[in-house]
């Protein structure tokens, strides 16, 4: 049996202890949400039922759809997230890769040629003014 | 039952009820919190497969940025009660129908499958999935494939801005 404070994370069972917290944290949200419900008093009248709007009469309805400014930014958000993932492989290497005088600089270079594409792909952004919020 | 197997099907029965759960939603909110849920199932499955590459890929990109631009998608089209979809006996019949086929298709293909008969999935070892081994082969074999990533995310990059900005510019004359 692995000890659960095992560093070396190269088998499923070492990922346990992160079940175990994700099953703590649903266990207790759930634990408290429920009982905040049965124990809390109810009362539900039609005002307050109503959408809060700082006393304001609410008009029309929430569900406009939204300008595609939005969603330029979120698809740049997914490009950059991406870019993230492939950090991981190089930071777990990172350490063997450096003692290594052969494949430090070349694994480095790779890295900052692929930085440097984004790099010019964010000053493309930036200098299009894709990130400005205009009407 | 050990412990892995009682985690398989925990995973399994947590992602198919989530999976029909996406389908049932009357709120297409739920229905993307619900496919959060059947990603985070398939993220365990893939680290009971010790691909732990593949789990952390899965609920960063996956159910982090894919689905908010889910939810950007939902939010642009304009869901009211009175732009509802058509709900036709006959073409839920159908559906369900053609639905079925593929179902069935799907199952005996995999029944067929040579291949996967009689076979077990290696589960909890082997180390062709882990973020060190991926890296190493990664940096040293396939530097050319990971550069040219990166080149594809910068065209994607210039055409996002080219589709969904507007040339001031171009308003202007």
């Amino acid at each position: 049996m692995h000890s659960l404070l095992n560093i070396n994370s190269s088998t499923a069972i070492n990922y346990l202890p992160i079940a175990i917290q994700l099953i703590f944290v649903i266990g207790f949200i759930g634990t408290m949400l429920a009982l905040s419900a049965i124990t809390g008093p109810k009362r539900k009248t039609k005002d307050k039922l109503e959408t809060f709007a700082s006393g304001i009469e609410h008009h029309g309805d929430a569900r406009s759809p939204m300008a595609v400014k939005y969603f330029l930014i979120a698809i740049l958000f997914v490009l950059f997230d991406v870019e993230v993932i492939f950090f991981y492989p190089y930071a777990v290497n990172f350490r063997t890769f450096a003692a290594d005088p052969t494949m430090a600089w070349k694994t480095f270079m790779a890295v900052l040629m692929f930085v440097g594409f984004f790099v010019i792909g964010f000053v493309y952004v930036i200098k299009k003014g894709a990130l400005k919020w205009e009407d | 039952m050990n412990l892995i197997q009682i985690i398989f099907w925990f995973l399994s029965s947590f992602a198919v009820i989530s999976a029909i759960m996406v389908l049932v939603s009357k709120s297409p909110v739920h229905s993307v919190l619900w496919l959060i849920a059947v990603f985070f199932a398939i993220s365990g499955h893939y680290i009971l497969l010790n691909a732990q590459f593949l789990a952390i890929v899965n609920l960063i990109v996956y159910a982090g940025a894919i689905m908010v631009l889910f939810l950007f998608v939902i939010m642009m089209m304009n869901l009211n009660k009175d732009t509802d979809p058509q709900k036709n006996i006959w073409i839920k019949l159908a559906g369900a129908v053609s639905g079925g086929c593929l179902l069935m298709v799907l199952v005996s293909l995999v029944k067929q499958a040579t291949e996967i008969n009689g076979k077990e999935a290696m589960l909890g070892k082997g180390d062709i999935g882990l973020i060190g081994t991926l890296g190493k082969v990664l940096f040293t074999d396939f530097v050319v494939p990971f550069e040219i990533s990166s080149v594809l995310f910068l065209s994607a990059m210039v055409g996002a801005v080219v589709i969904g900005k507007k040339d001031s510019k171009l308003e202007n004359n």
